[in-house]
């Protein structure tokens, strides 16, 4: 093996130093970096994909954006990071080259395996993560996961759905059948047929996060088959709700808000509300709490009460009606006196799936393993 | 399968007329210029490429504002300024030189094949469910089985590559192209269903490695040891294609398929195996990804490697030891594409933009070579020098 390296190397090692030289003489005359004052508190947050794609990369970008507003923080950014050894090291670029103690690296993949090694190797930086499922004892003390259950605004924005349909069919662009994207087909259908039990979903999975042309056909399709609300849950829905508003289809937005791309047809909006969770997390930081010392919680969630989620305000296009029956479901959510789901609940074959009498409520485990369509869907659980 | 490729003996067609049946000819213009004028264009060109590059990208990045020399301080200090962001840019590279080789090796044969990505994938979940039935086997024993076990998935899906070209004239870029969809969905559905971890709710994932089974990183420091791999492939399919009998055989296929035949090469193996080695380095890519970085697999072993491959094995001009170079180039670039947005608030897409630049200009520089009088024609590969 060493001849042929050493080889290689004699190859290699003239040419690279020609090039390393190159780029020496060029930087001989540059070194302009600025250097920040200690004190200042140094965040870093790290998106999978564009910070303006009106979606879940903008939805934590904007809620970043509050925080470098306040005094005393410094922000530092990075997006379009992929799920692999690249997110592993730009945490430690941000952790070693900028000397930053606080990470909130935003994806759900970047969690296992990448956040935990990393976290690791660096025990007094503090990794805030969103969706992970934080396990005691076995993963890092370092580590914090938080998420919002935004199928509440779902199912207010189901209802709003419900009471502007004329055609009584509703439409869902959906990525992947997995528990998050069930929940969320499942609550919209819900909120619908609370206050239209004539309105079914049709939901149509496009099998990736990401992937517009097939968003687009798919919105295409629902409408051709007769939905006049469309509705999705995929990373960007900016193609959904242009295709619906170009075909003079209602729509109703997911993430962070789409009303700019949609002014006529849009009704309103499950969005995330980042700021006050991010806010809450460095207050805690800058009094001197930490995840390491358990002062911090590992596991931080909440809805719409704990203002972790919200709606997009109601469009031109919702009636008083509909405002109303919102305002009422909003309310009971504020109050904590609203279940969706509650038996009887059967899914779409007819099985029972919540017992009569019986309450989930929305820490319940079992709605995390959803792998059901609620009664109402027409589609598959398995795509 | 008749293959009109023009003898290495006779002048080839000007460089613009591709050959119907799209396999690359050996260009056989020489000139009797010193040696010392050859290499000096190799090198020339391409640095002087790079310097164009930067230029225009020093523009653009005025343009957003961006004070262009603190920049490209950035992206060298990002990229290869201290030891540690040089190791970061290697494991960066790491991927890249193992799938370049997919392209590059079969192009030697006269095969365009872009099957690296499916390679890698084949490679990385055959990896995995090996590695999931030796749970309690001797780390070393289940990591050299997992590595073979990549090995041959890639070696065969590309072989497979070349048996459909060979024996049923299907155009290989097509086949590799449309087989790495294939890979993709056999992935989806392994790791959705046959081996999927239940605990993996909203990212589906095969059930996990054990921490034995995972490989080390390389002593004090942070490369794991898919670098090594990629060093030692590089320079073993160099050592093969330049210096032993099978690679001439390759390359004599490569320049004429008819003249190969007629000198009683067997055509058919040859093709055969070169495609198998060829793909054997992907799949190698795939069991590192698997046993190095993610420990799983699931849908992020299909992360652009294998097309960025394509991308450095031509811009290497197909050699196995430019392959090293490009992607430690790319693998720098990359890495450097972070301290873009932290420190110059430069849009995520400026690294891209600067790749772009860097390698539209290499590219265009590639029709420089042997134009000037004063200039020898040679090449990385030494194709031109060997046909003179």
């Amino acid at each position: 093996m060493l001849s042929p390296l050493g080889l290689t190397l004699s190859l290699i090692l003239p040419s690279m130093r020609i090039f390393f030289t190159y780029f020496a003489v060029l930087c001989a005359s540059v070194f302009g970096t600025t250097i920040l004052p200690g004190e200042d508190l140094k965040v870093g947050f790290i998106y999978v994909g564009p910070k303006d794609d009106y979606g879940y990369n903008q939805a934590h970008a904007e809620g970043a954006a509050t925080l470098a507003k306040l005094p005393g923080l410094k922000l530092e950014e990075e997006a379009n990071v992929p799920e692999t050894v690249a997110v592993e090291q730009t945490m430690k670029n941000m952790i070693v080259e900028d000397g930053l103690k606080v990470l909130f690296p935003t994806s759900f993949g970047y969690y296992d395996p990448h956040i935990l090694k990393v976290a690791k190797q660096f025990p007094d930086v503090q990794f805030f993560h969103c969706g992970g499922f934080y396990v005691e004892g076995k993963h890092p003390k370092n580590v914090g996961t938080y998420f919002g259950y935004i199928d509440e605004a779902q199912y207010i924005a189901g209802i709003v759905a419900g009471l502007t349909t004329k055609t009584n069919k509703l439409g869902f662009v959906a990525a992947k059948p997995i528990g998050q994207v069930l929940r969320n087909v499942n609550s919209f259908t819900l909120g619908a047929r609370s206050v239209n039990p004539k309105a079914t979903v049709q939901v149509n999975f496009t099998g990736d996060w990401s992937l517009p042309v097939k968003e687009a056909e798919a919105t295409n399709g629902l409408i051709d088959q007769g939905a006049d609300v469309i509705t999705c849950h995929v990373d960007s829905p900016k193609v959904v709700i242009q295709t619906a508003e170009s075909r003079g289809a209602f729509s109703s937005g997911y993430h962070a808000s789409q009303a700019a791309i949609a002014p006529k047809g849009y009704l309103t909006g499950a969005e995330w509300d980042w700021k006050n969770v991010y806010k809450a997390y460095i207050a805690d930081v800058q009094a001197g709490k930490s995840l390491q010392a358990g002062a911090i919680p590992h596991t931080f969630r909440g809805g719409l009460k704990e203002g972790f989620v919200r709606l997009s305000p109601f469009g031109p296009a919702v009636s008083e009606q509909a405002k109303a029956a919102a305002d009422k479901a909003k309310a009971q959510f504020m109050a904590g006196s609203m279940v969706i789901y509650k038996g009887e609940l059967k899914d779409n074959t007819g099985k029972v799936v919540v017992p009569a009498g019986a309450e989930w409520k929305q820490q319940d485990p079992q709605l995390e393993k959803m792998n059901w369509l609620v009664e109402g869907v027409i589609g598959s659980p398995k795509g | 399968m008749a293959l009109k490729i023009p003898s290495p003996l006779t002048p080839a067609p000007p460089a613009e007329q591709v050959p119907e049946s799209g396999r690359p000819t050996v260009a056989a213009r020489t000139y009797l210029t010193p040696e010392g004028w050859a290499h000096l264009e190799s090198l020339l060109i391409p640095l002087g490429a790079i310097v164009i590059s930067l230029l225009v990208f020093g523009i653009f990045c005025a343009c957003l504002g961006a004070n262009p020399l603190a920049v490209y301080g950035s992206i060298y200090r990002a990229a290869f300024g201290s030891w540690y962001a040089f190791q970061n840019t290697l494991l960066r590279a790491a991927p890249l030189m193992l799938c370049s080789l997919c392209t590059a090796i079969p192009f030697r044969l006269g095969l365009i094949v872009i099957g690296n990505e499916g390679a890698l994938v084949v490679g990385g979940l055959c990896a995995t469910l090996l590695g999931l039935q030796l749970p309690t086997a001797a780390p070393l024993a289940a990591q050299v089985a997992m590595a073979a076990a990549g090995m041959a998935a890639g070696g065969l899906w590309i072989a497979a590559v070349g048996a459909l070209r060979q024996f049923r004239g299907v155009n290989e870029t097509i086949s590799s192209l449309l087989l790495n969809y294939v890979a993709i969905a056999l992935l989806n559905q392994a790791i959705n269903t046959w081996i999927r971890d239940p605990e993996s709710i909203n990212k589906a994932s095969s059930f996990a490695l054990t921490d034995e089974q995972m490989l080390p990183t390389l002593g004090g420091t942070n490369l794991h040891p898919g670098i090594l791999f990629g060093l030692v492939a590089c320079v073993l399919m160099w050592f093969l294609v330049q210096k032993t009998t099978f690679g001439f055989q390759i390359r004599a296929v490569g320049g004429n398929v008819r003249a190969a035949r007629l000198a009683g090469l067997p055509v058919a193996r040859i093709t055969l195996v070169t495609c198998f080695l060829a793909g054997i380095w992907p799949g190698l890519a795939g069991m590192v990804e698997v046993a190095a970085v993610h420990g799983r697999a699931n849908e992020s072993l299909n992360a652009w490697y294998g097309n960025s491959g394509i991308l450095v094995a031509f811009l290497a001009r197909h050699n196995p030891l430019g392959c090293v170079l490009i992607s430690i180039l790319l693998g720098g670039l990359i890495e450097s594409g972070g301290i873009l947005q932290r420190s110059h608030h430069l849009p995520d897409a400026t690294v891209l933009v600067f790749q772009g630049f860097v390698f539209l200009a290499i590219l265009f520089s590639e029709s420089l070579h042997g134009q000037g009088q004063w200039f020898g024609k040679f090449g990385w590969g030494r194709r031109g020098r060997r046909n003179g």
